[in-house]
């Protein structure tokens, strides 16, 4: 199983340059809305065509500009499922799944098969607008899976979805995705549904794919900027390096002790806020930071800090509950980068 | 009374409706997709006619379809027959007319179309023309028959392009609204007021229907999809 991407579009003032390959498992493409995330699936869809490169799924050409090549979306069998579902609203649960099924004879008989799998009998006469968001999901998968698709792509799947139904479908969503044989590409913006769902993702910033990663290596040495922010760093400031061998983090005004050799093109440094710690006084690797504001959260409380002498500087900081209470909550307050946390950044590409 | 002028008029708005149902979706649909600077050029061309005063339009066939002109010259010399001043010859003008009713509305109906679900049926294996008549069509089907209805109800009354290309020959071309004139111009005041009720009859007729449509569609399980999507939105 693969699906190697490789293409170029210019789209106004914005030129697509996609470049990944899949072999396995759930793809991410993360990225912030407007990055061409849900181009690349059109593109691979044959909804939209590419200016130039190549697209092969499983040996399959489906696209290459050199060759002329581009198989209709009819024939590409890749099953898209869009942000809204699009379900045919004029049909009942039935009759949108029955739309899917590519064989006549079989139609009858695949569409029940479908819906007692994904237990929509009970509303097989229903219209789409009928529905509640879950089980307009599952029709819509139902609907993708009778077509027998080799890929599926899935775009921003939980967008249609508020907060409490979110949890159920995405636990829902999961378990059919591991019983699919094929491959998934998912399109998100958000880092929680990239973690729960895929095993691999590429960050896209500005219509530009980086190099694919595991969802680890995202999480723990993310290396772009981007890639960095779209895993939920907030903590990041420029930096370069002092003649004395220290690094100084310019947002910040702090020095810091590199924590060993530095990538080429390195411009940023970011810390996650659950990995700065409390400490007792000045130290190694320590620094005062002046306490702005307290949010308190469910999980924990997140401190707002201010570097000295830089009004507009937040660095935030996670504390588990109780912590702050028993420190006292001073206004100053002594803080530890420790060097193998930080997180060393090029900006992208 | 003579109902001659109410049978050529139904006949003459219907075979126009027909004609331009077609027509109108697929001018609509092609200029809904074509790019920017065919679609504006288009858009003007075909939306003309309904701006333009009747006898303007009358006068341009006259110009094509009359006996010495080329179109009516042509027909004349090959097939025989005179495109104007026959009961069918107000078809032209009637059809001209009514064209950017219809299409308007069609193109509108197709610009509100979500593509998502036209790019659905494609990636689903389906083909275009079952996308088109499956999913496109019955999606626009309020504003297409929207269209029809106002297009049908302005071939009846269809007057000045009409009288130019087909005349008033009583019992041949005459149609209501020429004779509405022409009784009126004659001084037979009676006559012209039965018309008048006749025709005004024939317009609530017609906007009844579209209320009953509209009723008829926001009914059963419509109502549902409905009052459904307002919850969930």
């Amino acid at each position: 199983m693969s699906l190697a991407v490789d293409i170029q579009k210019n789209m106004g003032s914005f030129r697509l340059k996609v470049h990944f390959c899949s072999e396995n498992g759930v793809l991410g493409l993360l990225g912030a809305s407007g990055c061409g995330k849900s181009v690349t699936l059109k593109c691979i869809a044959g909804l939209l065509t590419p200016d130039v490169g190549r697209i092969v799924l499983n040996g399959r050409v489906l696209f290459d500009s050199q060759k002329r090549i581009n198989l209709p979306p009819q024939q590409r069998h890749v099953g898209y499922l869009f942000q809204h579902y699009a379900l045919f609203p004029n049909m009942t649960v039935e009759q949108n799944i029955a739309a899917g099924v590519r064989h006549r004879d079989r139609r009858k008989e695949e569409t029940n098969r479908l819906m007692a799998m994904f237990r929509l009998e009970d509303c097989r006469g229903h219209f789409p607008s009928q529905l509640s968001g879950g089980q307009q999901q599952r029709t819509a998968l139902a609907r993708i899976l009778a077509s027998e698709p080799d890929v599926l792509l899935l775009d921003e799947p939980f967008s249609a979805l508020d907060s409490t139904l979110k949890r159920q479908v995405e636990l829902e969503l999961i378990e059919r995705l591991e019983q699919f044989p094929g491959l998934v590409v998912l399109v998100s913006h958000d880092r929680g549904e990239v973690r729960h769902l895929c095993q691999n993702v590429c960050v896209m910033e500005c219509g530009a794919s980086q190099p694919l990663q595991t969802v680890e290596q995202l999480f723990s040495h993310p290396a772009t900027l981007s890639a960095c922010r779209l895993s939920g760093c907030e903590n990041i400031s420029r930096v370069r390096q002092t003649e004395d061998g220290l690094l100084e983090a310019m947002d910040w005004g702090i020095a810091i002790v590199p924590p060993g050799p530095l990538p080429a093109g390195m411009t940023h440094i970011g810390i996650r806020a659950d990995r700065l710690q409390v400490a007792e006084g000045p130290g190694e690797h320590v620094v005062s930071l002046q306490v702005k504001r307290i949010i308190e959260d469910i999980a924990h409380t997140t401190l707002v800090l201010m570097p000295p002498e830089r009004e507009n500087v937040s660095i935030y900081m996670e504390l588990k509950p109780g912590v702050w209470k028993a420190l006292g909550c001073p206004e100053q307050l002594w803080v530890k980068l420790l060097p193998e946390d930080l997180l060393l950044l090029s900006s992208s590409v | 009374m003579d109902w001659y002028p109410l049978y050529n008029s139904l006949r003459i708005a219907a075979i126009s409706t027909v004609v331009i149902f077609f027509l109108g979706i697929l001018a609509a649909y092609y200029v809904a997709k074509a790019p920017r600077l065919v679609k504006g050029m288009l858009d003007v061309l075909f939306t003309m006619p309904l701006v333009l005063p009747p006898t303007v339009v009358g006068y341009m066939l006259l110009r094509l379809l009359g006996p010495k002109r080329i179109i009516g010259a042509w027909a004349l010399e090959t097939f025989g027959i005179k495109l104007t001043m026959t009961w069918w010859s107000a078809i032209f003008a009637t059809t001209v007319v009514i064209f950017p009713l219809m299409y308007r509305t069609a193109r509108g109906a197709f610009e509100s179309f979500d593509e998502s679900l036209a790019d659905a049926g494609k990636t689903l294996g389906r083909s275009n023309t079952w996308v088109f008549w499956r999913v496109r069509m019955p999606c626009c089907r309020q504003g297409i028959m929207a269209g029809t209805v106002l297009a049908f109800a302005r071939a009846l009354g269809e007057y000045g392009a009409t009288s130019m290309i087909a005349g008033y020959t009583p019992g041949r071309t005459a149609t209501i609204s020429t004779t509405v004139y022409q009784l009126w111009r004659t001084n037979d005041d009676a006559m012209a007021f039965r018309w008048v009720m006749v025709n005004l009859a024939i317009s609530a007729v017609v906007l009844l229907a579209v209320n009953m449509l509209e009723r008829k569609e926001s009914g059963g399980g419509r109502q549902n999809r409905k009052t459904g999507g307002e919850a969930e939105r």
